[in-house]
């Protein structure tokens, strides 16, 4: 059970941080692991608080498919929409190869 | 130094008849930056030439006699959060050093349109996050009342520059406190609007279903002034309350009457004893008694779950902000950097490294808490969790709705820590927020007002009304104000070290 757990170990760090697509370091990882124990203990202070009876709330507000008219606007130019990569080829966002990981 | 002191409505007031020009009193504020913000760093940039050239056009209208807003020619400052086409945006981070948004935030258009010349954007904690803008990849900012000290955050810059007389007027954001915890920490006014009232779009986002934009100025009806400029609704975000927003000039006005005869406020009795300094509580009792004086009743008011309300904001944020940030991705705008040793790198080791060579730690905790709140045979025992608590918030302030027009805490628990102190102590940095939080779970709207000194230091009384009810803000934080100044002889911010010739 995650509310008994007492540390977020290394490990554990290096596996969220690939998940979220960040090279850590082994310094980070050892630094960030204590620290991250602040969540448990967040999450363990609010056991048996809402029962299973209370629904959860994703948003302060009750909106619901919020459309606007469907009318064309003026959007940003292409050389607008590319003012600020890093890398641009014929008009186009210019990547890094997409393909050949271990995936 | 005289058109730097004013308030913005007085200067909106000398700009009407014809006692100053825009160009003057924007020139003050760029002169003004100059003088001291060396020694505050609440600027990440100055934009001396745009914020002329607009104050020009606001003299030329104002000459032919038809002024774009109230607020026609008094400058304003943005937290560097908010798109600002032409002007850098870097949220604090290495991630969007030199990045020149190609849109304007809907709230920048609406300055720009009520003719507000805009000085700069301001310091914050990175995306954001934080409780005292030392987390800012550009150094932090310093408290104008002691230059040793935090200003609170994540909005420190823009209540720096509203405190130091660098700007009459700025915008923050407030997603558990930064608008409302760097007013209290300054000294200043900080509003946070229902959630809803003034658009999201441009507002780089940390938690969507937190975030409010708000005003950041030095009395209250200067943030009902400029509230009225940014709030409505807006098409382009599928949060914004459809209805106008108003009325909230009038009820500072009306408040500074000082009169609150059949007015009904409730005391947070969770939000108060362990961990709040005997001069904050010391300062809010005084404040009740002059409420009190008013006209006001006060009982207190009993909100159970919100001693559950920092934990379960701790686990929703990050959960958000987690989200928000996978955007950062290298590919379309921001750092891209190549990782050490590998030839030929795929777009995901790319993105790897310049996420860790970009973000910085307090970053980095978040999306880590985040992720892990929100990974698989977690998610109910964390984000879940927060979000059924967030349930029993909302209920606690329905519940006191029933009882009193509006509530009202200390806005923080303490008055300005020294730099360094709490930086690398997320527990103890976490907890500056443990009254602000509440209004953003239920987004309900909320001011911090000075009310009197500790130690020398500033110290905040907030209130907060029901959804929509953005107006009592204004009526009790005005009376609040007027009462308090009489006591003074002046504004809190008259007792504020002058700065001049300082340096950090």
């Amino acid at each position: 059970m995650p509310e008994t757990q007492q540390q977020i170990s290394a490990d554990e760090v290096a596996h969220l941080a690939d998940l979220a697509r960040i090279d850590l370091s082994a310094e980070e990882r050892e630094r960030l692991a204590p620290q991250l124990a602040v969540v448990l203990e967040y999450a363990a202070s609010l056991d048996g608080v809402a029962g299973d009876d209370v629904p959860a709330t994703s948003h302060p507000l009750p909106l619901r498919n919020v459309l606007r008219e469907d009318v064309p606007q003026p959007s940003l130019t292409a050389e607008e929409a590319l003012s600020g990569a890093p890398a641009v080829e014929q008009q186009r966002f210019e990547v890094p190869r997409i393909l050949g990981d271990e995936q | 130094m005289n058109d730097v002191r004013r308030t913005a409505a007085e200067a909106a007031d000398a700009l009407a008849a014809g006692e100053t020009t825009s160009v003057a009193l924007t020139q003050a504020h760029l002169d003004r930056i100059a003088e001291v913000d060396g020694a505050v760093h609440a600027f990440l940039h100055v934009d001396a030439e745009g914020a002329l050239a607009a104050a020009e056009e606001s003299d030329r209208r104002r000459a032919s006699g038809a002024p774009a807003s109230p607020l026609d020619g008094v400058p304003v400052a943005v937290k560097d959060v908010l798109a600002t086409r032409g002007q850098p945006t870097t949220c604090g981070s290495k991630v969007l050093e030199g990045w020149v948004p190609p849109y304007d935030a809907t709230v920048v258009t609406l300055l720009r349109e009520a003719g507000l010349p805009i000085l700069g954007k301001t310091n914050m904690d990175e995306f954001a996050m934080g409780s005292s803008t030392e987390h800012s990849a550009y150094g932090p900012t310093r408290n104008p009342w002691d230059l040793g000290r935090v200003p609170g955050g994540s909005g420190g810059g823009s209540a720096a520059a509203v405190a130091a007389f660098e700007a009459p007027l700025a915008l923050g954001t407030d997603t558990g406190g930064s608008i409302r915890q760097p007013g209290a920490l300054t000294g200043t006014v900080g509003v946070k609007p229902t959630y809803g009232g003034v658009s999201r779009y441009g507002l780089v986002a940390m938690a969507n279903s937190l975030d409010q934009v708000g005003p950041v100025t030095r009395t209250v009806l200067d943030s009902a002034l400029l509230h009225e400029v940014i709030g409505g609704h807006d098409p382009r975000d599928s949060t914004s309350l459809p209805d106008p927003v108003g009325g909230l000039v009038e009820a500072a006005r009306r408040g500074a009457a000082g009169d609150l005869t059949g007015l009904k406020v409730g005391k947070i009795a969770e939000l108060r004893g362990e961990g709040y300094q005997d001069g904050v509580e010391e300062r809010f009792e005084d404040s009740l008694a002059l409420l009190e004086k008013a006209g006001a009743e006060v009982i207190e008011v009993a909100c159970p779950s919100f001693v559950h309300a920092l934990a379960a904001y701790y686990l929703i944020m990050p959960s958000e902000a987690s989200s928000n940030l996978a955007r950062f991705d290298a590919m379309r705008y921001g750092l891209r950097v190549p990782p050490d040793g590998v030839d030929d790198p795929s777009a995901e080791q790319v993105m790897r490294a310049s996420r860790e060579a970009g973000f910085g730690d307090e970053v980095k905790r978040r999306i880590i808490l985040g992720t892990f709140a929100l990974s698989a045979g977690y998610v109910d025992a964390f984000y879940g969790k927060g979000q059924k608590v967030r349930t029993l918030i909302q209920r606690d302030f329905a519940a006191a709705w029933a009882q009193v027009d509006v509530l009202v805490s200390p806005t923080s628990p303490s008055t300005a820590f020294p730099i360094g102190e709490k930086q690398h102590d997320p527990r103890s940095m976490y907890l500056n927020d443990v009254a602000t939080v509440p209004a953003n779970l239920a987004g309900v709207p909320g001011i911090s007002v000075p009310n009197g000194l500790h130690d020398g230091l500033p110290v905040g009384f907030q209130v907060l009304a029901p959804r929509q009810a953005d107006d009592r803000l204004y009526r009790v934080g005005a009376a609040l104000e007027s009462l308090l100044e009489q006591q003074w002889g002046g504004p809190l911010l008259s007792q504020a070290p002058a700065l001049e010739g300082a340096s950090a």
